[in-house]
């Protein structure tokens, strides 16, 4: 949810970064795909295209 | 849920969801019971790289080394991180933890593939060390073994989730969750990427051994191996760094210096320490500059910056609620009068300068490419390893035992004397033994090297008489602290099985009682700012950091001078 509300019932707006910080499924999902995509897929495509000697 | 579920300790008023304890108990047991296994091991190793004594015959010394290797980096941290996942979720946030019977059974998966990989290895048919490279075969119980863990260790990371969920649900807490818990989710999201990366390259691996599939590519299997070899132990980083900070609380009642700041040094830890496994791969062929500088240069520093941040923050905090407990006197007088006869302060301060002196340092000088190829494979590198994972993570790990044993196992600390030196053989020990390894390293000496000598090789070298000296240095260093781990597991295995009960007396045997429940810190008049010096809250911190920068920045420098040496090219 984007927005709390205070004692007084005004509903305060949560910042985005903290609302990212607040959401453990979001931090899974980067903590996955970033590794994934520039460590793990980036380096496997680098080794499949290495030709294969004649 | 009905108070019968729940266990308030009285001393630190932390409470207990009963079935999570007796999980966490059991995690701690079994993790402690490992790192002896793994301890013997490191003694029969350390004795056969001490050249003056050279004590296995090779086959024996690849045997131990896989066992150590395994049993220590693998087994004892990640199952002692599940009982931290644990206690971060369930206790911390004062829930129920989520379906305890799964979490036994990821339990028990972890605990048989322990038994399995350990017999497979014991049987001498799988010395193939814990990166287990293809082409070179093992007994496939060795990779069904760590299957099983992973898969079990898996189940703990989603236990832990769910028990965030739950906490959120039913209101446990208000806002974001505690610094604590959220350095925890660090440990577990990296977890998670860690052990799905372990089960994509063992699987095949595994069925390749028996015969089910043809062919591994080596290049493709240390890729993804590494991305499980060294985000594990990424998650002890995390999880570590969370042990920094629940120390500083419980011993002073720190609060850090930003939580903001904080929390933003976790999200760094999450999106980009993992990429810096590459730096295992920087002299492999077919992988190209760009590849390995992007994820060894630039995003590792990223991460680099956020321990630095964590580095800063924790003494830091520790600074700012000692001064505001009045010991306002010059720079230091905070840390000359923090109680350094209690481990668990002791152990978490050693834990934190040898983690960001020695090992911080010398990792991010392996992790540049051209500075890389100096110490690339020698024995370097074990004793950058060292520096992280045994004086840091486990140093770390230590010193909340001492804590856990009155809080979690209700025993005295028995040994109090003991206890106290104990921090002291383990760090400075290991301090010692990986300086010794790395001066080594830089003088060429391999790592994984049965004989240094290479007595009767056809092709020999011979190193310089430097190298054997720091060899016998790093070999007497490695048994003083094998002796500050044996003191370790001794008042650990003494006290939760045979000690008083805290109940019985009111004396948690080494003086604790106090500092768990360390008073809160209270503003002083002016705010913290008026309690430091120069307008900084935290002045002591800010000379050591500059220290420590002045450190980095001339070791760093001084490495690229040695390159020139290295390849003269002139
Ligand atoms: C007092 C404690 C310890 C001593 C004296 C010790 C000693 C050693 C020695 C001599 C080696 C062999 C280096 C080589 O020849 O390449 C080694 C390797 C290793 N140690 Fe330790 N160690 C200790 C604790 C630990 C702990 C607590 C961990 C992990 C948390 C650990 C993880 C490793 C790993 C991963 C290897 C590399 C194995 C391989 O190359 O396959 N050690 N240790």
């Amino acid at each position: 949810m984007s927005d709390e509300t205070t004692g007084s019932g005004a509903p305060v707006r949560v910042p985005f970064m903290q609302r990212v910080l607040d959401n453990p499924f979001i931090l899974l999902f980067i903590g996955i795909v970033f590794p994934a995509v520039f460590y793990i897929i980036w380096g496997i495509m680098e080794i499949v295209n290495i030709p294969i000697a004649p | 849920m009905s108070n019968a579920t729940f266990r308030t300790c009285p001393e630190s008023g932390l409470q207990f969801h009963k079935p999570a304890e007796l999980l966490m108990r059991a995690h701690a047991v079994v993790a402690v019971v490992i790192l002896l296994i793994g301890g013997i091991a490191a003694l029969l190793v350390t004795l056969t790289r001490w050249p003056a004594i050279h004590l296995l015959p090779a086959d024996r010394f690849y045997q131990l080394l896989t066992t150590h290797g395994v049993n220590m980096l693998i087994f004892w941290i990640i199952s002692f991180e599940i009982a931290v996942l644990y206690f971060c979720s369930s206790t911390l946030l004062r829930c129920r933890l989520a379906t305890p019977k799964i979490a036994w059974l990821g339990f028990t998966l972890m605990l048989v593939g322990i038994i399995v990989n350990n017999a497979a290895v014991a049987s001498g048919t799988a010395s193939v060390m814990m990166t287990s490279y293809v082409p070179m075969p093992a007994n496939p119980n060795f990779y069904l073994g760590l299957i099983l863990f992973a898969v079990g260790a898996l189940i703990g990371c989603f236990v832990f989730l769910g028990t965030l969920v739950i906490a959120k649900d039913e209101k446990t807490y208000e806002g974001s969750i505690p610094l604590v818990t959220f350095g925890a989710l660090t440990a577990c999201i990296i977890a998670v990427f860690t052990i799905a990366s372990g089960a994509i390259v063992l699987i095949p691996t595994w069925l390749w051994s028996l015969g089910y599939v043809n062919h591994i590519d080596a290049a493709m299997y240390r890729i993804v191996w590494w991305a499980l070899g060294h985000s594990s132990q990424q998650i002890n980083v995390a999880a570590h760094v969370a042990v920094w900070y629940a120390i500083a609380a419980i011993v002073f009642g720190a609060r850090p210096l930003s939580e903001k700041v904080s929390r933003v040094a976790f999200f760094l830890y999450i999106a980009f320490l993992q990429l810096a496994s590459a730096h295992h791969l920087l002299v492999d062929p077919g992988l190209s500059a760009e590849w390995k500088i992007f994820n060894t240069s630039y995003a590792m520093y990223l991460a680099v910056l956020a321990s630095m941040v964590h580095g800063l923050t924790v003494p830091g905090s520790i600074e700012v609620a000692q001064r505001a407990k009045g010991l306002t006197n010059g720079l230091f007088e905070w840390l000359r009068k923090a109680p350094w006869s209690n481990p668990i302060f002791s152990g978490m301060f050693i834990s934190l300068v040898g983690f960001g002196f020695i090992g911080g340092i010398s990792g991010v000088v392996m992790g540049t490419e051209q500075i890389n190829i100096i110490i690339h494979n020698t024995i370097y590198v074990p004793g950058h390893f060292h520096a992280t994972v045994v004086i840091g993570t486990t140093l770390a790990f230590m010193s909340l035992t001492y804590f856990l044993i009155p809080v979690l196992f209700r025993k005295q600390v028995a040994f109090a004397g003991l206890a106290k030196w104990q921090p002291y053989l383990f760090g400075i020990g290991m301090s010692v033994f990986t300086l010794a390894m790395m001066g080594a390293g830089t003088l060429g000496v391999e790592r994984r090297h049965w004989d240094m000598a290479f007595t009767n090789s056809a092709l020999g070298f011979e190193y310089p008489a430097s190298a054997f000296t720091l060899m016998g240095i790093m070999g007497i260093s490695g048994v003083v602290a094998i002796l500050g781990g044996a003191i370790f597991i001794l008042v650990t295995v003494v006290s939760v099985f045979f000690g008083k009960s805290v109940e019985s007396e009111s004396s948690y045997g080494i003086a604790t009682t106090r500092l768990s429940r360390a008073d809160p810190v209270l503003v002083p008049d002016g705010g913290h700012e008026a309690a430091g010096k120069w307008g900084f809250a935290a002045p002591g911190t800010f000379v050591l950091a500059l220290f420590f920068l002045m450190i980095f920045v001339l070791y760093y420098a001084v490495n690229w001078k040695y390159l020139a040496s290295v390849w003269p090219m002139s």
